[in-house]
């Protein structure tokens, strides 16, 4: 369960990542759709964190410890939506090269979450 | 356009090396804190290399945010010795291994962490340097 929601989550993200990247390539700020796309990836991560603390409520262990793991868990909630405020900030293309970096930097956490986990 | 007292560096690009620098605060300051709580005997150099990187990676972060002149060389000035620390404690690592039993963020130049580390100066130097002239200056 925990392992397919974290690919499920990395590939989301670099979808993002690319939409965005595909908008700054045209010289576009964000737009509302690409927001819903944020939003979508950002639930994504919120389920993510809920499924993961259940897992650690039955007692399961992560392999290389629970205080880093719930620590990625955390950074990857938090990683989309401040880069979708900063791109708010700035209307321009570099506000969606920063929520595609920001899509990025999610897929590098969830791979380092699917290794933290022991997948 | 109404001119700002202080020059904005968290405009256009600005705002891309503000979000990588926020990353590798959080990634080199929570790393180093939970590696030096639980386990710091273990490599005690990598992992207050860690620290201080985080420490740099912080004020250069508050450096962008703040803006203005000081700021601005500041920030420059932490930009230069975050490159020299990175390409010092990269070769280090590389020549004399023994000495990290554990790596750090700067740890062969950065390879954990898609060499963010060593190209994040270079950019940011370069932005920070254009940045200089003289903004809102009636043309």
């Amino acid at each position: 369960m925990l392992d397919a929601l974290t690919v499920a989550t990395a590939v989301a993200a670099l979808a993002l990542a690319a939409w965005c990247g595909w908008a700054a390539s045209r010289d576009q700020p964000t737009k509302d759709w690409h927001f819903i796309g944020m939003g979508v990836v950002t639930l994504l991560t919120a389920v993510q964190l809920v499924v993961g603390i259940v897992q650690l409520a039955r007692g399961e262990k992560p392999e290389q410890g629970t205080t880093i793991f719930v620590a990625y868990l955390l950074g990857a909630l938090a990683c989309v939506p401040v880069t979708g405020f900063m791109s708010l900030a700035e209307r321009t293309r570099w506000g969606s090269v920063t929520v595609a970096a920001g899509g990025v930097v999610l897929a590098v956490l969830e791979v380092r979450l699917y290794d933290i986990w022991g997948g | 356009m109404a001119t700002a007292e202080k020059a904005r560096l968290i405009s256009g690009p600005g705002m891309l090396l503000v979000w990588l620098y926020g990353v590798m605060v959080v990634g080199a300051v929570s790393r180093s804190a939970v590696q030096i709580s639980t386990e710091f005997g273990h490599a005690p150099l990598a992992y207050s290399l860690s620290a201080v990187a985080g420490v740099v990676y912080g004020f250069i972060t508050y450096s962008l945010v703040r803006g203005g002149e000081t700021a601005r060389r500041a920030a420059l000035a932490c930009c230069a010795g975050e490159l020299v620390g990175v390409l010092v404690v990269g070769t280090w690592t590389l020549v004399e291994p023994s000495a990290f039993p554990d790596s750090t963020v700067w740890s062969d130049y950065g390879v954990g962490y898609l060499f963010i580390p060593v190209l994040l100066p270079i950019s940011a130097m370069y932005w920070l340097r254009r940045a200089r002239s003289p903004q809102g200056e009636a043309g």
